[in-house]
C-alpha cells in the first residue's frame, strides 16, 4: 500500500485562538485586521457557487462594500442545489426550554461526527446558529409556527432535543431565496456582478495567492479570465461522483479539484454520508435518487419482515411478524439513531435477504401508526408535499401503504481544507459550505448542512476575510500575467481534447460505470481488498475515458455534453483518491465503514490512537501518489467515546 | 411502450427552429419525462448526433429549472414540474410535442433552453427585504399570527420556473410577480417596503417584454406549485394603494 501514497509534514490549523472554548471567536474577530469601509470597493473577491455558502457570502460581502464577482454554472442563482433540501436546519435558541444550549449543539455535533472534527470550528458554528435564525427571519424567511405566531421546531436524527427550524418540506428553497433576495439586491446595487450559465475550469495562482479563475460562458463557450484580491470556492459537494445520489444533476467536483491540483489540499474526502431514507433505485434508466427527508423518521416506523422472503403486501403483515429493526437494537433513539447508523442497519437487513420491493433493495418506512395518532390531516400538514412527491415518483399512496426507502449517497464530509478563517493552505483562496470539509467530521446531523452554509457566509467569512484582505489589493494581475496565460490555455487544449476524441461511449456510460465501481468498494461498507479493486478498474476506465469517451458538438454552443465531460472527468480523479483515503483509514468512523474494524455488534470501531487526524491530501499528478498531511485532532471539551446510540 | 416524440430543434438563438420527429422506444412506465429524454439523447450521441438539450438540476420539483412545452401545457398534463412528470402519464403508441418556453421576455438559446433572466431582473427592482446581515433582532421578537406566516409561505413557494409565463397567451409575469409581492406583503417585516416594492417590481415586469395581465387564469392552471390566481388581485390591491397614496 506504500507505494499509493507517501506522507508528508503535519500540517497545523494556525488561526483558532487558544483559551477557553466560548471566547475564541470572539479573540478572532478581535486580533483579524479590519478594512477600512472606504478602501473596501477597491478590494475584489471572486465567489464561485451561489448556494446558501456562496449567496450568503455574496451578498455579505456586498453590503460591506466589496467589489463581488459571483458565478454559478445554473440560469438563475436561486437554482443552486441547496434549493432541495428539505428537512431544516439546527439552532442553538432553545426556545422549547428542552435543556438545549450552545454547549449541547457543540457537544451532539462533535459526537455526531464521530470525533474527527476540529473541536474549536464546531464550538463557533453553535455559537453562530443562533444568529442565522434571527437574519432569515428578518429577511421574510417563512419558517413554520404555531398558533401563538412563534416559531415551531421538530427533532432530527442522533439529538434528543428539539432544535430544528423549518419551512414545510423546503427549508432549503426558503432559506436559500433570502439569501438569493439578498444577493440580488446587491446586484442591483452595483455591489455584485452576476455571471449565471458560467461554469469554473481553473483557478489562477500567481506568486502563491489565488488571483482568479478561468471560466466557459456556457451559452457561448467564451473561456474568461477575472481577476480578483481573493476567491471563495462555494461549489457545494461531490456525491456525484456516485453518478446515483440525492445531489441536482450538475453538482460536481470540477472547483474543487481544479483548486487541488493547483495546491490545495483536499481533506478526509472519503467522509461520504449515506442517506437512509431515499427512493429506492426503480431501472437502470434512473438518473437520480430522491430524498424524503429525515424528518420523516420523526413519525415514521421502520421496518421489514421478520422472515426472509415474506413478500406479503406490506399491510397483511401481522404486527408480531415484523421486525422494527431500529427500535430493537438502539431503544433509546430508535428510529432516530444518526444517518450512517440508520443506512448501515438498512443495508444489512437487506443483505440478509429481508429487504422488500424490486431486487429486495428496500425497506418499509410506515407511516400507519402516525395516522392514527395524530389523524390524517396532521400527518398531511406535516408531510404531504414529501408524500406527494413520493406518489408522484412511485405510483403508490403512502398514505395507504409504506412507504419503502433505500440508503442513497446524499452529502459528502469532504472537501478542500482550511484553517479556523476557512482560508485553505493557498493564501487568498478561502472555502465555504459543503464545498470546504471543516465541520462535520466524519458524519454530519442532519439539518446541519444549511447551518454550516449560512454560518459561513454570513457570519464567519465576512469577519476573517478581511484579515487577509487587509493587506490588498495586491499587485495587478490580468490576461497577460504567464499563469494566468497558462490557465486559460490548459482550459483550452482540455476542451479541444475532449472534443477530438471522438470515441465510441458515452460520457454518462463512463459516468454510470465510474458510479457503480464507487458504490460497490467505497460505498457503505469498505474493505482493503475493494479498495484495492475498486482503485485498478478507475484507472483503468479513466484510461479508457480519454482513449474513447464521445462528446458530439462543439465549443462555440451551448453544450451539455461537453460540460459533463469535464465533470465526469475530474470525477475519475477525485474516485482514486477517495479510495486511497478510505484504505489508508484503517478504522470505521461515522460515514466511513471498514469491514475489519468493527465491535463485536457489527458497530464501527474507531481507532483513536492511529486515527485521531485529518487527512490532507496533496496533490503530485494524475495517477500519482498523493502526499499525506495529517492535522491531529485534540479534544478538551468532549471526552473521546465510542459513539452509542442504543 | 414505444413513443413518437416532436421536439423543437433549434441550433442558436439567431437560427430558426423547427420540428423533428423522433422514435423512442421501450419506454418504462417509471421513468420519468426527463429520463425519456436522457435515453433518446444518448442514443443520439452514439450516433454521432446533437443530442437535445433542455435545461434540469434538481429533478426533484423544486429548483425550477426543468419546464417544456409538452402537447401545448407547460410542463405537460399533469399539474406538477416537467421533471415530477412520469411516463405513466402517457400511453404506447402516443405522439408528443415538446417545445421550450414561448414569450418574448424568454429568448430561446438552444432546442428547449431558455433565457429566464428577466425573473431575476424583477426580483432585483424590489423582491425583497432590505436586512443586511448582523441587523437582526432576535427571530421572537415580533410573532407572526400562523394565518399571515401560511399565506406568505404558500405563495413562497414558487419556484420561478417561467410556466405561467408560458401558459399565458399574454405571456404575463403577473402570477410569478405577484407571488413575491405577497410572500413579503404578509409577514410583518416586509411592511416597510412594501408600498414601494409592488410598483418597482412592477414596472420592471413591464420593462422586460412580459405582456400585461387580463385575468385569462392560465397561469394559475399550469403553476406546478399552486399559486392561486388571487394572488394577482392581492398584487393589485396593493399596485393601487400605493399608487393612491404615493407612498413609493
Ligand atoms: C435532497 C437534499 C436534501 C437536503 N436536506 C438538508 C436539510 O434538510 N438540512 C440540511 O442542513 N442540509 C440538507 N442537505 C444538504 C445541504 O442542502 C447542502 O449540503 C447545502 O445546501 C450545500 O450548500 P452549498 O452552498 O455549500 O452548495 P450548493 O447549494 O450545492 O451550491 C453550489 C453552487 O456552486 C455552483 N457551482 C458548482 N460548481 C461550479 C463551477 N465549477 N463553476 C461555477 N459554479 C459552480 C453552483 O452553480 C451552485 O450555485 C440536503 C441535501 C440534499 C441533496
Ligand atoms: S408562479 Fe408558478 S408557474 Fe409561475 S414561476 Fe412561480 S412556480 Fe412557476
Ligand atoms: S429539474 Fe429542478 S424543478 Fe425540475
Amino acid at each position: 500500500m506504500t507505494e499509493l501514497y507517501t506522507e508528508g509534514a503535519p500540517i497545523q490549523d494556525e488561526k483558532a485562538p487558544d483559551g477557553p472554548i466560548a471566547e475564541r471567536w470572539d479573540k478572532r474577530r478581535f486580533s483579524a485586521k479590519l478594512v477600512n469601509p472606504a478602501n473596501r470597493r477597491k478590494l475584489s473577491v471572486i465567489i464561485v457557487g451561489t448556494g446558501l455558502a456562496g449567496a450568503s457570502a455574496a451578498a455579505t460581502l456586498g453590503e460591506a462594500g466589496y467589489n463581488v464577482t459571483s458565478f454559478c454554472y445554473q440560469d438563475s442563482p436561486r437554482r443552486a442545489h441547496s434549493i432541495a433540501a428539505q428537512g431544516g436546519i439546527n439552532a442553538a435558541k432553545n426556545y422549547r426550554n428542552d435543556g438545549d444550549s450552545i454547549y449541547r449543539l457543540f457537544y451532539d455535533t462533535v459526537k455526531g461526527g464521530d470525533f474527527r472534527s476540529r473541536e474549536s470550528n464546531v464550538y463557533r458554528l453553535s455559537q453562530v446558529s443562533v444568529e442565522i435564525i434571527d437574519q432569515c427571519v428578518a429577511q421574510g424567511v417563512p419558517f413554520a409556527r404555531e398558533y401563538g405566531g412563534l416559531l415551531d421546531n421538530r427533532s432530527f436524527g442522533g439529538v434528543q432535543v428539539s432544535r430544528t427550524f423549518y419551512a414545510r418540506g423546503q427549508t432549503g428553497q426558503q432559506l436559500l431565496i433570502g439569501a438569493y433576495q439578498a444577493l440580488e439586491r446587491q446586484i442591483a446595487a452595483g455591489t455584485v456582478t452576476m455571471h449565471t450559465r458560467h461554469e469554473m475550469l481553473e483557478l489562477i495562482v500567481v506568486d502563491g495567492k489565488a488571483r482568479g479563475v478561468i471560466v466557459r460562458d456556457m451559452v457561448t463557450g467564451e473561456v474568461e479570465s477575472h481577476f480578483a484580491d481573493a476567491v471563495v470556492l462555494a461549489s457545494g459537494g461531490y456525491g456525484n461522483v456516485f453518478f446515483l445520489s440525492t445531489n441536482a444533476m450538475g453538482c460536481n467536483v470540477t472547483a474543487t479539484w481544479r483548486a487541488h491540483r493547483k495546491g490545495a489540499l483536499f481533506a478526509n474526502p472519503c467522509y461520504t454520508q449515506i442517506h437512509p431514507t431515499c427512493i429506492p433505485v426503480s431501472g437502470d434508466y434512473q438518473s437520480k435518487l430522491t430524498l424524503m427527508s429525515e424528518s420523516l423518521r420523526n413519525d415514521g416506523r421502520i421496518w421489514v419482515p421478520k422472515e426472509i422472503g415474506d413478500d406479503r403486501d406490506p399491510r397483511q403483515i401481522p404486527e408480531e411478524e415484523r421486525d422494527y429493526y431500529l427500535e430493537r437494537a438502539y431503544p433509546s433513539f430508535g428510529n432516530l439513531v444518526p444517518r450512517d447508523i440508520a443506512s448501515r442497519a438498512a443495508k444489512n437487513v437487506c443483505d440478509e435477504g429481508r429487504g422488500v420491493g424490486p431486487g429486495g433493495l428496500g425497506v418499509y418506512l410506515d407511516f400507519a401508526d402516525a395516522i392514527k395518532r395524530m389523524g390524517r390531516p396532521a400527518v398531511e400538514a406535516k408531510y404531504g408535499n414529501l408524500f406527494d412527491m413520493y406518489q408522484r415518483i412511485t405510483g403508490e399512496n403512502p398514505y395507504e401503504t409504506p412507504m419503502r426507502i433505500y440508503p442513497a449517497v446524499h452529502y459528502t464530509m469532504g472537501g478542500l481544507w482550511v484553517d479556523y478563517d476557512l482560508q485553505s493552505n493557498i493564501p487568498g483562496l478561502f472555502v465555504t459550505g459543503e464545498a470546504n470539509f471543516s465541520d462535520h467530521g466524519a458524519n454530519r446531523l442532519g439539518a446541519s448542512a444549511l447551518m454550516q452554509g449560512l454560518a459561513d457566509g454570513y457570519f464567519v467569512l465576512p469577519n476573517t476575510i478581511n484579515d487577509y484582505l487587509s493587506a490588498g489589493p495586491f499587485e495587478k494581475v490580468d490576461e497577460d500575467t504567464p499563469e494566468a496565460k497558462e490557465a486559460a490555455e490548459a482550459v483550452r487544449a482540455r476542451i479541444d481534447k475532449l472534443l477530438s476524441i471522438n470515441g465510441s461511449r458515452t460520457v454518462d456510460s463512463f459516468h454510470k460505470e465510474l458510479g457503480s465501481i464507487m458504490w460497490e468498494y467505497c460505498g457503505m461498507e469498505r474493505t482493503e481488498e475493494g479498495l484495492y479493486k475498486a482503485i485498478d478498474r478507475i484507472r483503468g476506465l479513466r484510461d479508457e475515458f480519454w482513449r474513447d469517451v464521445k462528446v458530439t458538438g462543439v465549443n462555440e454552443e451551448l453544450n451539455q455534453t461537453l460540460e459533463r465531460a469535464g465533470r465526469v472527468a475530474d470525477f475519475f480523479e477525485l474516485a482514486e483518491l477517495m479510495c486511497i483515503d478510505a484504505l489508508h483509514r484503517r478504522e470505521s468512523c461515522g460515514g466511513h465503514f471498514r469491514a475489519e474494524s468493527q465491535t463485536e455488534d457489527g458497530e464501527a470501531l474507531r481507532h483513536d490512537d492511529e486515527f485521531a487526524y485529518v487527512a490532507a491530501w496533496e496533490f503530485t499528478g494524475t495517477g500519482e501518489s498523493p502526499v499525506l498531511h495529517k492535522e491531529n485532532l485534540e479534544y478538551e471539551y468532549v471526552e473521546m467515546k465510542q459513539r452509542s446510540y442504543k | 411502450m414505444n413513443i413518437t416524440l416532436r421536439v423543437w430543434r433549434q441550433k442558436g438563438k439567431d437560427d430558426e427552429g423547427r420540428m423533428v420527429s423522433y422514435q423512442v422506444e421501450d419506454v418504462s412506465q417509471d421513468m420519468s419525462f426527463l429520463e425519456m429524454l436522457d435515453v433518446l439523447n444518448e442514443k443520439l450521441t452514439v450516433a454521432g448526433e446533437d443530442p437535445i438539450a433542455f435545461d434540469h438540476d434538481c429533478r426533484e420539483g423544486i429548483c425550477g429549472a426543468c419546464g417544456v412545452v409538452i402537447n401545448g401545457i407547460a410542463h405537460g398534463p399533469e399539474v406538477t414540474t416537467t421533471c415530477q412528470l412520469h411516463m405513466r402519464s402517457f400511453k404506447d403508441g402516443d405522439t408528443i410535442d415538446v417545445e421550450p418556453w414561448r414569450a418574448k421576455a424568454f429568448p430561446v438559446i438552444k432546442d428547449l433552453v431558455v433565457d429566464r433572466g428577466s425573473l431575476d431582473r424583477i426580483i432585483q427592482a424590489g423582491g425583497y427585504i432590505s436586512a443586511p446581515t448582523g441587523t437582526a433582532p432576535d427571530a421572537h421578537a415580533v410573532p407572526v399570527p400562523k394565518t399571515d406566516a401560511d399565506r406568505a409561505f404558500d405563495a413562497a413557494t414558487c419556484i420561478g420556473c417561467g410556466a405561467c409565463v408560458a401558459a399565458c397567451p399574454n405571456a404575463s409575469g403577473m402570477l410569478f410577480t405577484a407571488a413575491k409581492v405577497t410572500h413579503l406583503g404578509m409577514l410583518p417585516q416586509g411592511q416597510p417596503e412594501r408600498a414601494a416594492r409592488v410598483v418597482k417590481m412592477v414596472n420592471q415586469h413591464d420593462e422586460e417584454d412580459f405582456g400585461g395581465c387580463t385575468n385569462i387564469g392560465e397561469c394559475a392552471a399550469v403553476c406546478p406549485k399552486g399559486i392561486p390566481l388571487d394572488t394577482i388581485s392581492q398584487l393589485n390591491k396593493d399596485l393601487l394603494g400605493s399608487l393612491a397614496s404615493g407612498k413609493m
